[in-house]
């Protein structure tokens, strides 16, 4: 229980019960990037998994529009504090991208044009939890939010959603990625608030 | 990469406000004591709860303005008073010399600038994306820290600069400090310009050039960082060199 903070009432005008502590709602959609906005062309797009024995697996844009796409609403939560309630995606699930893919690591790095990387337990990927996503509300996914195309994990907070993203990378153990090595929890539960290490 | 020092645990500490001062008529400075604060670099920021009687809490994060000496054991931070925002009218309106307030940090290893960097450094702030790179100003001066810094300041108008006095006497004061300012809506009396965006001339005239491979650091609304990165990409600068901090929403 915190110290009282005289008169402080809060608004909790946006008050919900989807809401995970320490969040609040907003109907804008911020941009938190850690440099410039990668711009990627399309015809140079790849998204490549590598596994543990090296074996790559890699799709040009094209190849991933061909493979089977699902429209996704979820609810998104940033660890900034601010929650996103029933945003609507296109994308292709990780389960149709992993079918091929033969893998005995539990961890994945997820890398980004631009250098950002984030890590990931594999079975956090799996079973309709997590899609490459290439649009949102419809449209093409803009460039501030990480279009062409960006991973999509609403179960974890959304830094755990790269941006950009160009690679998927099986690990036999954990390792942090960008944020991770600055301080963020290695997994990052939004109903948990595993904002820190240690939390 | 650089890997940060790992903190540990980071624990709610009970910070009291010391004193409070006005920064322009929106934005407002909050002295805080925090007993056993661990100190911090300049660019990170701090965690806030507030808690209201019956339990409802609030969080948010708010960027240091102040740099770290252990002498003063203070940390300021700056808030620009957002009209719908549910935390920010509190902390500049209503807040006290006195009143307690609940804090963790410091929070961010990217975002900061370290006296070991040789590089020059070039800020571009927007709006109150100044209070970050306040800190590192304030930290250079303090330090008489010798690699030079120039500053790109947007504001709407005059009287929405933060720190304008402090960074008029910094320029006279701190060698090798430059600050820059681009005004959206008015302009001060006698300015050679009329009201204009940031845009490609004014970071070609007032950042450095890409051959001397500043360290870069951009904060402010999403469209200005967006728009600044941009064109600092397209000048030249090599993209893992431009640090960005973007905010927007309540």
């Amino acid at each position: 229980m915190g110290i009282i903070s005289r008169g402080f009432g809060g608004r909790r005008r946006d008050s919900a019960p989807d809401l995970p502590p320490g969040q609040y709602l907003t109907h804008d959609f911020p941009v938190l990037s850690a440099g410039p906005t990668p711009r990627v062309p399309l015809d140079r797009w790849r998204l490549t998994v590598a596994t543990e024995s090296g074996q790559k697996h890699t799709w040009d844009w094209s190849e991933l529009l061909a493979l089977p796409s699902e429209e996704i609403t979820k609810d998104i939560h940033c660890v900034t504090k601010w929650s996103k309630l029933g945003t609507t995606w296109r994308g292709v699930s990780l389960d149709t991208l992993f079918e091929d893919v033969e893998t005995a690591a539990d961890y994945v790095m997820a890398h980004s044009y631009g250098g950002y990387t984030t890590n990931i337990p594999f079975e956090d990927l799996l079973d309709g939890k997590a899609w490459i996503a290439y649009e949102f509300d419809g449209e093409p996914l803009h460039p501030e939010h990480g279009g062409p195309a960006r991973l999509l994990i609403p179960h974890l907070y959304f830094w755990k959603s790269a941006k950009w993203v160009n690679g998927l990378e099986m690990m036999l153990e954990d390792e942090p990625g960008f944020w991770e090595a600055a301080g963020y929890h290695m997994y990052g539960d939004p109903w948990s608030e595993q904002r820190y290490q240690g939390d | 990469m650089v890997r940060a020092a790992l903190p540990g645990r980071l624990s709610w500490r009970a910070g009291t406000v010391s004193a409070v001062r006005q920064e322009t008529p929106s934005a407002r400075t909050l002295v805080l004591e925090i007993p056993d604060w661990p100190g911090h670099l300049p660019g990170q920021h701090l965690d806030l709860r507030l808690t209201a009687e019956d339990g409802y809490s609030a969080q948010r994060s708010y960027s240091i303005a102040s740099d770290w000496s252990a002498a003063s054991g203070q940390v300021e931070i700056t808030i620009q008073r957002l009209d719908d925002g549910e935390v920010s009218p509190y902390l500049t309106d209503v807040v006290e010399p006195g009143d307690q307030i609940e804090l963790r940090g410091p929070i961010g290893g990217w975002f900061v600038w370290r006296a070991t960097q040789p590089a020059p450094v070039l800020l571009v702030a927007g709006g109150s994306g100044i209070v970050p790179l306040m800190a590192m100003i304030r930290d250079r001066g303090r330090r008489r820290a010798r690699q030079p810094f120039r500053l790109i300041y947007s504001v709407r108008t005059p009287e929405d600069a933060c720190f304008a006095d402090e960074l008029r006497r910094r320029v006279r004061d701190d060698p090798g400090l430059d600050v820059h300012f681009v005004y959206t809506r008015k302009t001060p009396d006698g300015w050679p310009t009329p009201p204009k965006r940031i845009d490609v001339a004014t970071i070609n005239s007032h950042g450095w050039p890409p051959d001397f491979a500043p360290d870069v650091f951009v904060c402010g609304p999403t469209s200005f960082v967006e728009t600044a990165a941009d064109i600092l990409v397209a000048l030249g600068h090599d993209p893992k060199k431009v640090r960005t901090e973007r905010f927007g929403g309540a």
